[in-house]
């Protein structure tokens, strides 16, 4: 069977088609789930894209995190629903307090695009499974206020109980605490991060790879991962 | 309808000037100078209207009439651009210059429109949002003609690096067009930066946009049918941008009249991204009959472009218009270029639909009036006629000048100081037979600040947004898949070189003809079309006049020859500071088409053991060239000869390499010469490369500095 996932759109939201696109070459079918609408649609999970939702007004995510749409992925969440959250979307779920801490300005203040290399620090999530653990993957990070920030005691956690999904390796290009580039749950089903993995789905649109342009597909393994997970849920 | 009917106005601003009065207080003496008019245009605003103009129908004449909008010293020139072109060249041209974009047919029932615009004065006064609102302002026009805006590009010209405001520019420029490109989710595929002096106290910058849609779904800015409602949606109209075009800003208009405001308008991209989609979703509904967005002289130029294109009037009432600032005079919202605004023509029958549609996006409309059957544009204050003129005569039949024209004093001079004799008659000294010296020319010029990785700039930009960017900076061009099925998709690449066009604007206008096309060839598309953004000095300068006479004939006869028509473009006059223009920088761009997407050349070095073959002839050209500039601080001569014939064959050359598959990767060669082309091609991937310049200085008679550098 084919199985739904659903992709939000928030006004502002950007990545939206390209999560979209994702889905639909992992295999999947791509359900649009619009921010006023709180029905879900019985979607089997559900990608929070990337963009400027509302405009990062007030504070990147905190508006998106009160939409109507959101009150039903809390709940599916906190039942065990699949959610992903990419970028913006991360900072979505940080702010529904899906996941912990916070996202803040860069610290070199400016937005930065780039091929950036990341460790699978965790490969029991829905989103992570077809990865293996401490792999290398390239895919692109484009953002202006990525800098992951967490209390002492949260980020003593977060290494003692394995919930970070996602390292920064070479570069730290937003000033993460720890090198954060990405979180799980302590259940698993909600993962954040802050690089793209829809960017990274088609040769000839991804990441530049060591002597090949534009050739990296590393992100498609997030797509996969999910319908594995379903398939054997 | 209700919309003239209302009883009491709202707010009624003192002095409001209606038609009835300027009818009987002939006399009244406006402030038409101060607001850019000459005394012969104001006769013939007066003539038209059989009496003297209202406040707000000077407001409109004047801004309409203005140098921005009307190009009232450049029409002469910019015919030439509908002249000079073949059948052959029209054939895929669906719509040409005098829309708000050309649209070009790409195939398999796709359009894709674009066009270069520049945004260099607010950009100086106020960085961040102008470079910001420049962004914003292409994208709504291309929207406008029915695309959905896949791209953007910016072509950036700044001071020297070591004056310190150049840094507020530079920072406030890119941070404005990031913060702007990047929230309305287009990919920036590409651009130029370049630092000059001559750029001090006028930076250029000018933003690129392109749009794709299918055939079906063109739009175009006209309100044919009466009966049909004018509305406007988006932002609110505030109080920002008044005086964009100077209009407005004197005390003297009226003395309870308007304060002076803020004259660069300010950006909220959120909004247009709301309004991108909202806009999109409208025309899938087919519920707009004509479209045009608002920028420069806002209301006014829309409500009478609408009309004139329509070859119908309209009536408005303007107190209908959603405003964030109660206290706005009738005069302040005519003239008011407040952003992310659209004004929609929409029959009766698909309001409801409308007002659906924007509803869902949470956009803010108002029905501000309707077309009508005359040819009259009517706009009321409440129950007074403040507006009642011919829209013509507002839009189009603007004055057209042709101005005095001088060869320059200093030209002759300049050209004869070439880098042969320069340096007290021994010419520009060439380390031809120092290896050492001329690596350390190699490492000085590539190192340079014009020469140097622009990836400082670059990566503070998204582009990968859209998930179709097959090719972005550091490429030579840009490229955007179109149809994800088929593959088809588009090139662009920009190209402008102050510095030759200086020594001589006609051969620098067609080399940056040839080097744009060139750009697009490179990457295996087929190039088709062209846009253009020229940049210059003031044109009551005859000497100026003199370039930009040169250089639009040498950017038509270039396009003529290798045979692919102008579709649109924009000019900027008044680059100058005191008696100091800016180098003639006519920006060309040029847009390519490809077949499939996944045939496109990469422009590095990716594998090891491919042979390097250099194609064409070297010659040398080293006057105006970055050699003669880093090394030793240069300008004169003549610049390099562009051989279009030559130019067409290289690219049909590498047009059929690349569907052999022959080709791995291939560079031009352009600024800096083959030394910068091999940098670029080695440092991407890491993949060095052993050349042999022997052979070329035997073959093409050059020496070793030529064959590096020309």
């Amino acid at each position: 069977m084919t199985f739904k996932i659903g992709v939000v759109t928030f006004p502002g939201t950007l990545d939206d088609r390209d999560a979209q696109r994702a889905v639909r070459l992992a295999g999947g079918e791509a359900v649009p789930l619009w921010h006023a609408d709180e029905n879900l649609h019985k979607v089997d999970a559900v990608i929070l894209p990337g963009g400027f939702s509302y405009g990062d007004y007030l504070r990147c995510g905190a508006i998106a995190a009160q939409a109507p749409v959101m009150d039903s992925i809390i709940k599916a969440a906190n039942g065990g629903l699949p959610v992903l959250g990419i970028c913006n979307g991360f900072q979505v779920l940080v702010e529904s307090h899906l996941l912990p801490g916070g996202l803040i300005r860069n610290e070199k203040q400016h937005f930065i695009c780039r091929d950036q290399t990341l460790v699978v620090e965790n490969v029991n999530t829905p989103w992570t499974n077809q990865f293996t653990l401490n792999e290398e993957i390239v895919i692109p990070l484009k953002n202006g206020e990525g800098g992951y920030i967490a209390t002492d005691e949260t980020l003593k956690r977060l290494e003692g109980e394995g919930l970070i999904a996602f390292r920064y390796k070479d570069v730290n290009p937003n000033g993460s605490m720890h090198d954060i580039a990405g979180l799980r749950n302590e259940r698993g089903n909600v993962v954040g991060l802050m690089p793209h993995p829809e960017h990274a789905v088609e040769a000839g649109f991804g990441p530049d790879m060591p002597g090949t342009m534009r050739s990296g597909v590393d992100g498609l393994k997030f797509f996969t991962s999910v319908l594995n997970s379903l398939v054997n849920a | 309808m209700a919309l003239f009917k209302k009883k009491k106005p709202e707010f009624v601003p003192s002095g409001v000037d209606t038609t009835a009065n300027a009818a009987v207080t002939p006399d009244k003496e406006l402030p038409y100078a101060q607001l850019g008019l000459k005394d012969d245009e104001y006769a013939r605003i007066q003539e038209i209207l059989g009496r003297r103009p209202t406040a707000s129908e000077l407001a409109m004449y004047s801004v309409m009439w203005s140098e921005h909008c009307s190009y009232k010293s450049s029409k002469i020139y910019l015919r030439q651009f509908g002249e000079k072109v073949t059948d052959e060249m029209k054939k895929d041209l669906m719509v040409g210059m005098g829309e708000n974009a050309g649209v070009v047919d790409i195939g398999e029932g796709w359009a894709v429109t674009f066009k270069v615009e520049s945004h260099n004065h607010p950009s100086y006064i106020e960085p961040f949002q102008g470079a910001a609102t420049g962004v914003g302002g292409i994208v709504r026009d291309i929207l406008t003609m029915g695309a959905r805006p896949i791209a953007v590009m910016d072509q950036l010209r700044f001071g020297a690096p070591e004056n310190p405001d150049t840094a507020r520019v530079v920072h406030g420029v890119v941070d404005g067009i990031s913060f702007y490109g990047n929230c309305l989710g287009l990919p920036n595929i590409g651009g130029e930066t370049v630092f000059d002096k001559v750029y001090q106290g006028n930076p250029l910058v000018n933003a690129l946009s392109v749009g794709a849609l299918r055939h079906e779904d063109l739009k175009l800015a006209k309100a044919s049918n009466p009966g049909d409602l004018v509305i406007l949606f988006g932002a609110r109209t505030g109080a920002d941008g008044i005086g964009g075009v100077s209009v407005l800003a004197s005390e003297t208009f009226d003395s309870t009249g308007p304060s002076r405001r803020p004259a660069v308008q300010v950006g909220d991209p959120f909004a247009e991204k709301v309004l991108i989609e909202c806009c999109l979703e409208l025309y899938h509904a087919q519920v707009v009959a004509g479209i045009q967005d608002l920028g420069g002289a806002g209301i006014s130029c829309a409500t009478s472009e609408l009309a004139s294109n329509g070859g119908a009037g309209m009536r408005v009432q303007l107190q209908h218009v959603l405003k964030r600032d109660e206290s706005l005079t009738p005069e302040e919202i005519l003239m008011s270029e407040s952003q992310e605004r659209m004004m929609g023509i929409v029959p009766k029958k698909h309001l409801k639909a409308f007002e659906a549609i924007v509803n869902k996006w949470e956009v803010e409309y108002s029905v501000i009036g309707e077309v009508i059957n005359e040819d009259r544009l009517y706009i009321n204050w409440g129950e007074e006629e403040i507006v009642n003129v011919p829209p013509r005569t507002v839009a189009h039949d603007g004055p057209v000048y042709e101005r005095p024209v001088a060869y320059p004093a200093y030209q002759d001079a300049l050209n004869a100081n070439t880098v042969h004799v320069a340096a007290n008659g021994n010419g520009l000294h060439r380390h031809n037979d120092n290896g050492s010296e001329l690596a350390a020319q190699l490492v000085q010029i590539v190192s340079s600040p014009n020469q140097a990785d622009k990836g400082w700039i670059t990566d503070q930009y998204d582009r990968y947004v859209g998930g179709n960017t097959a090719l972005a900076q550091p490429d030579d061009s840009g490229m955007i898949r179109v149809d994800e099925k088929s593959g088809l998709g588009i090139a662009l690449a920009t190209d402008a070189n102050g510095r030759y066009c200086y020594l001589d604007p006609y051969q620098g206008a067609k080399l940056a003809l040839a080097e744009a096309y060139r750009n697009v060839a490179v990457g295996g598309a087929r190039p088709m079309a062209v846009t253009n953004c020229l940049n210059f000095g003031s044109p009551e300068n005859p000497e100026v006049m003199w370039q930009f006479k040169q250089a639009t004939a040498g950017l038509a006869d270039g396009c003529l020859e290798l045979g692919i028509p102008v579709t649109g473009g924009n000019v900027s006059f008044y680059n100058q500071t005191g008696d100091v223009a800016i180098h003639p920088t006519p920006v060309v761009g040029v847009l390519g088409v490809i077949d499939d997407v996944a045939r496109r050349i990469p422009s590095a070095w990716q594998d090891e053991g491919n042979n390097i073959y250099l194609l064409g002839v070297t010659k040398d050209e080293l006057d105006g060239s970055v050699w003669s500039e880093v090394i030793h601080g240069h300008l004169g001569g003549r610049p390099p000869v562009v051989d279009l014939a030559f130019e067409k064959q290289l690219a049909e050359a590498i047009a059929a390499a690349s569907e052999q598959g022959l080709i791995a990767s291939a560079h031009d060669l352009s600024e800096a010469g083959l030394a910068q082309a091999v940098v670029e091609c080695s440092l991407r991937f890491g993949m060095g490369a052993r050349i042999w310049l022997g052979e070329i200085c035997e073959r093409d008679n050059v020496d070793r500095t030529a064959a590096l550098f020309s």
